[in-house]
């Protein structure tokens, strides 16, 4: 009774070790990918913070080689366009995920789902082409409505995704009750279903919002950039994108590090959308249940 | 599946009453009216020439074994099965004499005047008073300073009112299984239709929530015209007026219910009646 | 109450009840549909000159001369295609490692605040990155390359050249860090996906921890192989991040340390300043060739990603999230 088993025990022993050598591995790996997060957020802290104060809310940049000035106008520029691509890519997105969703299984919605998923993996650039060639070239100039309209196209597929699932999710019962009091299909959609899907379409949104708020490429050959103040719509807009990027390439000093705090604030801005898109979810979640 | 007349029982098929007067057809007033009524699911023939007349301002019960196309049928009666993908109407549903199916009828308006009230009572996701209230809101019949009035007045009718008057603005989920279908049904009042539907209303609730909604048939019969389905035939037997009893999506019999139930023409209806199967 | 006029004929909708719903809301699903037509037939459009001009031997020469009219596209594919398959080779185990840890080893308490924390680094906007990696990565890669080139290794075509710091290492360490949380999140959904039976076989049979995640995972292998082609369509767009550590010359190299060019960077930096219709033609056709070899990568990791078999369907909650492809 003593040769078999030792010969079990040494292999079982050996097994045990390989299991916990690749378990730790594993640990090991989330470690890996944890550290670069770390030093990201702490550089972007640390150098952010220093270079952050009043004027960078509230100045323009100052011309090239002499320092201070902020990036107020790349902000507020920023939201224009995010503004402009939310205007374009609601509408679109939720109303062909509500088409998706109530006409599951028709050839035009499976071929929309499928379009959307391939609209999501298009490189960010290559839509900037596309805007290009759409607004840019007819309207013989740069403008935030170019810049919007590239991020619209990033956005309308998270949104048309998120719509699609949400209004699935609502049961079939409510359609009925509201079809069987005389509402047309179009009314119990806008007064029974989209309002009981809500809170996940808006969350959808919000995080649509949230990945173009940090987009560059698609932005610099549509809004351009803009080292003053643009009302109009149809003028190059500074972003803060492309701010930080042009700032970052830049030799001087002074912008690299406003190009900290740009770069700060964005994380925030971005980081914003995305708490604000789980706390939603949860607190009209709340509501409808009651 | 179609099964031929080989395959089934003998069944006799009741004498259609093509005419009033006919034996087993209402002496007062037909509200609504169904010849040959044919209808498919695609292929599937579920019902076979139904042809039933229901009187207004009356009870009527559809009683049937599972499966019997009784809720097929109700449904027929509002369209609603026009929701279904594949399906096919043969014959003739007419209401007040004017046949539902055609071309140039506005669906949507009939089935506010013919309402429904479904098997799981479907509160929508609102308050009390926005679920009573979304009828008279999306068919803009009624200015607002009269909207309070009319949901008061259909909550009392669908007797819930003195329940639900402090809690209007309270979620309509939070109300208990017997309360939300009270509640669906004052909702279905309150568009003021003309017949109601309903499709098994009582049998998700318990007894006492059960005898309350029969209550109320009773007493909404003397306003509306009501077919309601039901597996339950003393429930069916409690409160109609005609009972008609369905087999294999066809009508057996046809008749007054105290006919029905005492002494049936069929005796596939005593059959089941009595529980000897279904 | 009979007798009432039937007045429910003369509405203006007739035997419909959707009042045109199906027909606006389809225009609008058409739109989105219209919009990845127009994106690849506008591309096609737009590159025609170089095309017709240049034909395949575009992407077969490495002459990239705007001056003198002369584009030759083999150094960006070659760079897309180093920085990629360097990004994947060592984002992959490092991802696959997260997935299973959080999916299978953590204590559950632990699960969601680990995985919102990888999925962090796949908010971080990669402007953002390349800033970081300007100023932080690339000093130290430097630092790491004088090292090597001290030492033999520097004889290797693969570590040759000086020790810029910019160049295809730190591009591909950069490109590593972004593409982790795409594919260990969509792994970690593939394996959520795998019945919980397969593994309680396993440890009934006598398995250590790691041979019963062995066994999900090969259950769920092609899941996780679309996971990383998903990963790997993902490097091969990245554009800011790549741009501003990689050095941009179009040069091809065996070597981690020089300085070369990718598809997304040479359109970034010269489609602005494009002077004539053929430049901007040029660079528009690695434009549509960036949008069909995307196009393929993502049909490609949506289809095995399918079969692993329905993978739950969570709603996307970050932007890692939200790249999962559609699992129907």
């Amino acid at each position: 009774m003593s040769g078999r088993p030792r010969a079990e025990t040494r292999s079982a022993r050996r097994r045990r070790f390989v299991s916990r050598v690749m378990t730790a591995a594993c640990g090991a790996a989330v470690l890996v990918a944890l550290l670069p997060l770390g030093f990201v957020l702490f550089y972007i802290l640390s150098k952010g913070l220093t270079a952050l104060n009043l004027d960078f809310f509230t100045k323009l940049p100052r011309p090239v080689g002499e320092t201070g000035g902020g990036m107020a106008n790349a902000i507020v520029g920023t939201v224009k366009l995010i503004l402009i691509a939310s205007a374009i890519a609601v509408p679109v997105g939720m109303l062909a995920g509500i088409h998706v969703a109530e006409y599951k299984g028709t050839p035009l919605a499976s071929s929309v789902r499928f379009a959307a998923d391939v609209l999501n993996g298009i490189p960010s650039i290559v839509v900037g082409i596309f805007a290009y060639g759409l607004v840019v070239l007819p309207m013989k100039r740069f403008s935030a409505i170019a810049g919007g309209v590239a991020l619209a196209i990033m956005m309308i597929p998270i949104i048309t995704r998120s719509t699609e699932e949400l209004v699935n999710l609502v049961p079939q019962s409510l359609r009925e009750g509201g079809l069987a009091l005389g509402a047309s299909r179009a009314k119990v959609t806008f007064s029974i279903i989209v309002p009981a899907a809500l809170p996940g379409i808006l969350t959808g949104v919000l995080v649509a919002v949230a990945r173009i708020a940090g987009e560059t490429a698609p932005l610099l050959f549509t809004s351009f950039n803009n080292q003053f103040w643009s009302a109009r719509l149809d003028q190059p807009t500074a972003s803060l994108t492309v701010q930080i990027y042009s700032y970052a390439i830049s030799p001087y000093d002074d912008l690299h590090r406003q190009a900290w705090a740009g770069a700060l604030v964005l994380v925030a801005l971005v980081f914003l959308f995305s708490v604000l898109a789980r706390v939603v979810t949860r607190r009209l979640e709340r509501m409808n249940v009651g | 599946m179609i099964t031929t007349e080989a395959d089934s029982p003998k069944i006799q098929i009741a004498r259609a009453p093509d005419a009033p007067g006919a034996a087993g057809a209402p002496e007062t007033a037909i509200r609504m009216e169904t010849r040959k009524l044919d209808f498919f699911y695609g292929e599937a023939q579920a019902l076979h020439g139904i042809s039933l007349a229901i009187a207004e301002n009356s009870v009527t019960a559809l009683i049937g074994p599972s499966g019997c196309g009784k809720s097929t049928f109700l449904r027929c009666l509002n369209r609603m099965n026009d929701i279904i993908p594949g399906t096919r109407v043969v014959g003739d549903v007419l209401l007040d004499g004017v046949d539902i199916y055609t071309g140039d009828v506005d669906v949507v308006d009939l089935r506010r005047r013919v309402g429904m009230v479904f098997q799981k009572s479907n509160p929508f996701p609102k308050s009390i008073f926005e679920n009573v209230a979304y009828g008279l809101k999306i068919n803009r019949t009624v200015r607002r300073s009269q909207m309070a009035e009319r949901v008061e007045k259909s909550l009392r009718e669908a007797a819930l009112w003195d329940e639900v008057k402090d809690r209007l603005d309270g979620p309509a989920m939070g109300l208990s299984g017997g309360q939300q279908q009270r509640l669906c049904i004052a909702r279905a009042l309150a568009v003021d239709p003309e017949v109601l539907l309903m499709d098994e209303p009582a049998s998700a609730l318990d007894p006492i929530a059960t005898q309350k909604v029969e209550e109320l048939i009773y007493h909404l019969k003397t306003s509306y015209t009501i077919v309601i389905v039901t597996h339950n035939m003393q429930q069916a037997a409690r409160v109609s007026d005609r009972t008609a009893f369905f087999m294999m999506g066809r009508l057996v019999e046809y008749d007054r219910t105290d006919k029905i139930f005492t002494n049936p023409g069929e005796k596939i209806t005593e059959d089941y009646i009595t529980g000897r199967f279904g | 109450m009979t007798g009432r006029p039937v007045s429910f004929r003369n509405r203006r909708r007739r035997g419909r009840d959707d009042g045109g719903f199906r027909f606006w809301t389809a225009i609008f699903a058409l739109l989105v549909l219209g919009v990845v037509a127009a994106i690849g037939f506008e591309l096609f459009r737009n590159s025609s000159l170089s095309i017709r001009k240049f034909g395949w031997s575009f992407w077969k020469t490495s002459d990239w001369d705007p001056v003198s009219g002369e584009f030759g596209a083999l150094p960006f594919i070659w760079g897309t295609v180093y920085s990629s398959v360097f990004a994947l080779l060592l984002a992959t185990p490092i991802a696959l490692g997260i997935a299973i840890f959080v999916s299978e080893i953590s204590p559950h308490r632990f699960r969601r605040p680990l995985a919102f924390l990888t999925e962090l680094l796949a908010a971080i906007p990669s402007i953002v990155y390349g800033l970081w990696g300007i100023f932080v990565l690339v000093p130290a890669v430097r630092k790491v390359e004088t090292l090597i080139s001290k030492t033999p290794l520097h004889r290797l075509p693969l570590f040759a050249g000086p020790p810029y710091g910019i160049g295809m290492l730190s591009a591909g360490l950069l490109l590593t860090v972004m593409v982790v949380p795409f594919i260990s999140s969509v792994s970690r959904e593939v394996l959520r996906a795998v019945p919980l039976t397969q593994r309680e076989a396993a440890y009934a049979l006598g398995a250590t921890r790691w041979e019963a995640i062995k066994v999900a995972l090969r259950y769920g292998r092609t899941g996780i192989f679309g996971a990383i082609i998903l990963g790997f369509g993902r490097a091969f767009g990245e554009t800011m991040a790549v741009t501003m550590v990689i050095g941009n010359n179009p040069q091809i190299s065996a070597s981690l340390f020089a300085p070369q060019y990718s598809m997304a960077a040479v359109i970034a930096n010269e489609f602005s300043e494009a002077t004539g219709d053929l430049y901007l033609h040029a660079l528009t056709e690695i434009g549509l060739v960036l949008f069909v070899i995307t196009l393929v990568i993502n049909a490609l990791s949506r289809l095995l990603i399918w079969s692993t078999g329905r993978a739950p369907k969570r709603r996307a909650e970050t932007p890692a999230a939200a790249a999962v492809p559609e699992a129907a």
